[in-house]
């Protein structure tokens, strides 16, 4: 089937914002190539599972196709209607289950070698959408915080290397109650700005304190979840036929209440945290990449206007097969590799960070936790600095933000 | 503390990349590569040596050449690499290897990324579209077929050690008329291990990782496979010893490396083939587990060349021919995790380099043209004397 084919009455089976959504559209969707609008419905399909940055981002870019006119539309989209695809696309149901038609696609075009040409178009797109859509003004300037190194006696490499071009270094900060400093100032943001999902406390390990102000994800309480990943993922790869896109298709369609979740908590970040464990690659295993992507994940969809992750000691390397059948109640711990772990996820955090809205102003502080080494990329600061002024954390993130 | 602006240099430079085409990223990855070489290790623009070919003993080497290639399955960026701040994780290629060799700066796959297809495609010299997770053969006919077949070689005189079980079908296509009997014989050493360990009491699982991209999915072994009992008739390697020495080993690659050596010793194949594995657990998003894989990878290399300095069978005679497969994704690249992965087909995750050392290379030059990683296969065959008459890759005529 074609787009120009498509009928309200088959959206039936999406829930009931989403199917709200795409009946109101369906003109416009019948206007796009099958290449792209997929991609689209993919996001549509999950709206009622969608962070509120995620859903305001569907109704603006909606409301931009309604209002272009078919030549508009030709211009918008020739990128992608020049990509030649299969018949066999053409059959899938793209309508009901986008997401894996969008995995065929992405192979189809891989082996095509159109890969380089959608990547292309995508770019495009995005552009012009970013142009033509309004932007909202953010209530206050974004900050990020990134505490690493749990666990870490000494280290004598040095830190915060690819972050120290671009802010300053500070070598003499007072540790002392510096992750409840920090905590009390992300929650004083929250209640001075509150905004759904707009303020997150992510920790690689156990949550120093469960904040109601805050949207709260740990690594230690999503174990239950991960037990029953794990589980599931070994009961499916014993299955006659099984193999890894198979797999994967299947954790793909895996919901809150297959893996334990009861029907009580947060609908869409019970959804957000099954993604970051059946779409995330190692999240299930180390606990820095837990942290790490979490953050990413956090940051791309809700977008928040605060969000300080402290990342934890994960388990040394064993053979992938060992720490996938879990056998270890206490696995060793490796704090040195953490640590290099870390320093490279906040680094990350603050790109990631950056390719938000209002990223000229945002703040992001990041401190080696229980020491004296802090750095801080803010638009007050300079960059490529380093201070040796003695200051607690609390001063530290208020001259972040001033 | 004094004021400045913050226009961001990430932005800046991010916008920057944003507004070149793919072909200019690829070209300024590998200018910056040169520099790197230049300030490192002091070497020279390849431009100036050409015309001029060293090749002094080549009719020698013709007759007693042999090939090695070894290729990482998981490219490592250059910012862990050869940028000044990742010179530190690879003392061995650039203290010893680099200034023996001829580097390319500018090797790109344009084919699909992943470890089993992209290794395919190099040893095909064309760009297969394969089931990255089958063990299936390549469509069209190997290196070593081709070695084989125009040469007449006897089976033992090529072979590939590779590090998973996805990898067992590479040393022969399934295109009919190179057809059965001319591919190479393939060692999987873990696969070996894991056979040798059954029913042991050590605990060998740390060399057993099959692959990092699906870690809980092993395919199944399929073709004619190196059997543990001929560890015995061919390497001269009994079980136990084979065990004894995997209890020193701390990664899957070391273990490859150990049966390259044996191979060596006691085969001497004119074509062998090692793929090493370790730095893809970058897949598994610690960064810490990627870097030390890189430092092992590089000493590895090293010891793989001392290897062929000293066995009398390749001194002297041989090209060793270093490559990844392919990169891994920027941290720019809004649609990937930056080391982690190499799914967004940028310019960063497709361009890489090549180091050619040994018999008929001109010793510390470094090339900035383009060479496209299909383009291995017809350089090898004009080494050794063979035609690989269905690869779509062009000559690399600094190689010769």
């Amino acid at each position: 089937m074609q787009p120009h084919d498509l009928q309200a009455d088959q959206f039936v089976g999406y829930p009931p914002e989403a199917k709200k959504l795409a009946v109101a559209n369906v003109k416009a969707f019948q206007q796009l190539p099958l290449s792209f609008l997929p991609g689209l419905l993919r996001e549509v399909i999950e709206y009622d599972y969608k962070f509120p940055a995620e859903q305001a981002a569907i109704d603006k870019e909606l409301t931009n196709l309604s209002s272009l006119s078919p030549l508009q539309i030709t211009e918008w989209f020739h990128g992608f209607a020049q990509l030649s695809l299969s018949s066999k696309l053409e059959h899938l149901d793209w309508v009901n289950r986008p997401a894996q038609y969008i995995e065929q696609e992405s192979a189809y075009l891989w082996t095509t070698h159109q890969l380089d040409a959608f990547s292309v178009a995508a770019t495009a797109y995005g552009d012009r959408l970013r142009t033509a859509v309004p932007v909202d003004k953010l209530p206050v300037a974004r900050l990020g915080i990134a505490v690493i190194g749990q666990g870490v006696a000494s280290y004598d490499s040095p830190l915060f290397r690819d972050l120290r071009a671009h802010g300053t270094y500070f070598s003499q900060i007072k540790a002392e109650n510096g992750l409840e400093l920090l905590i009390d100032a992300v929650e004083d943001r929250a209640k001075a700005h509150p905004i759904p999902y707009g303020h997150w406390y992510v920790d690689g390990g156990q949550a120093a304190r469960q904040s109601p102000a805050l949207t709260n994800v740990s690594y230690a309480a999503s174990q239950p979840v991960r037990d029953n990943l794990l589980k599931y993922m070994q009961t499916e790869i014993a299955r006659p036929g099984m193999g890894p896109e198979e797999l994967r298709t299947d954790l793909a369609r895996l919901l809150p209440a297959d893996l334990g979740m009861t029907k009580d908590g947060d609908a869409v970040l019970d959804r957000f945290q099954v993604r970051l464990f059946t779409e995330g690659s190692g999240t299930q295993i180390f606990s820095t990449t837990f942290a790490q992507w979490t953050t990413r994940e956090a940051l791309r969809r809700a977008q928040p206007l605060t969000l300080l992750v402290r990342f934890a000691p994960r388990q040394r390397q064993k053979p992938m097969n060992e720490l996938l059948s879990n056998t270890s109640p206490n696995p060793e711990l490796d704090p040195i590799g953490s640590l290099v772990d870390a320093d490279m996820g906040a680094y990350y955090h603050w790109i990631n960070q950056q390719r938000l809205l209002g990223a000229e102003k945002s703040s992001f502080l990041v401190w080696f936790e229980g020491h004296s080494q802090a750095l801080v990329v803010a638009p007050s600061l300079p960059r490529g600095a380093q201070s040796d002024s003695a200051m607690d954390l609390k001063g530290l993130l208020s001259l972040a933000t001033s | 503390m004094g004021q400045s602006s913050h226009s961001g240099t990430f932005e800046a430079q991010s916008k920057e990349m944003r507004d070149l085409n793919p072909r200019e990223i690829a070209w300024r990855l590998a200018r910056t590569r040169r520099e790197f070489l230049r300030d490192a290790a002091g070497m020279a623009a390849g431009t100036a040596f050409m015309g001029a070919s060293p090749f002094v003993h080549a009719a020698t080497a013709k007759k007693k050449r042999k090939v090695i290639v070894i290729t990482f399955g998981g490219g490592a960026r250059d910012q862990e690499t050869f940028a000044p701040e990742g010179q530190i994780n690879i003392p061995h290629m650039l203290g010893d290897l680099i200034p023996q060799s001829s580097f390319f700066t500018q090797v790109t796959n344009h084919g699909i990324l992943g470890h089993y297809v992209a290794t395919a495609s190099l040893a095909t010299g064309v760009y297969e579209t394969l089931n990255n997770f089958s063990a299936v053969p390549p469509d069209h006919p190997t290196v070593f077929e081709y070695f084989r077949k125009d040469l007449g070689r006897p089976v033992s005189d090529a072979w590939v050690v590779a590090p998973s079980n996805g990898f067992n079908r590479i040393g022969e296509s399934g295109c009919r008329s190179y057809g059965p009997g001319f591919g190479a014989r393939v060692i999987l050493p873990k696969h070996l291990l894991s056979a040798a360990a059954s029913g042991s009491k050590v605990d060998y699982s740390h060399l057993l990782h099959d692959n990092y991209e699906t870690p809980l999915y092993a395919p199944q072994i399929g073709g004619g496979e190196f059997e543990l009992q001929q560890l015995d008739q061919i390497l001269k390697l009994s079980v136990n010893d084979f065990m004894e020495h995997a209890k020193t080993l701390s990664s899957p690659d070391e273990l490859s490396v150990f049966i390259a050596k044996r191979l060596m010793r006691q085969e001497s194949p004119s074509l062998l083939w090692l793929t090493l594995h370790d730095i893809d657990v970058a897949h598994s998003g610690a960064f810490s587990l990627y870097v030390d894989a890189i430092r092992r990878t590089d000493r590895l290399c090293a010891e793989l060349w001392k290897a062929v300095q000293e066995e009398p069978e390749y001194m002297g005679n041989t090209t060793l021919l270093i490559l990844p497969d392919f990169g891994r994704d920027a941290d720019q690249d809004s649609g990937g995790n930056g080391f982690q992965h190499h799914r967004t087909g940028d310019p960063a995750s497709r361009t890489t380099w090549m180091m050619a050392l040994g018999a008929g290379v001109r010793p510390g030059v470094v090339y900035d043209s383009p060479v496209q990683s299909i383009d291995l296969v017809p350089s090898i065959g004009a080494m050794m004397g063979f035609s690989a008459a269905q690869s779509q890759g062009r000559l690399i005529r600094e190689l010769l």
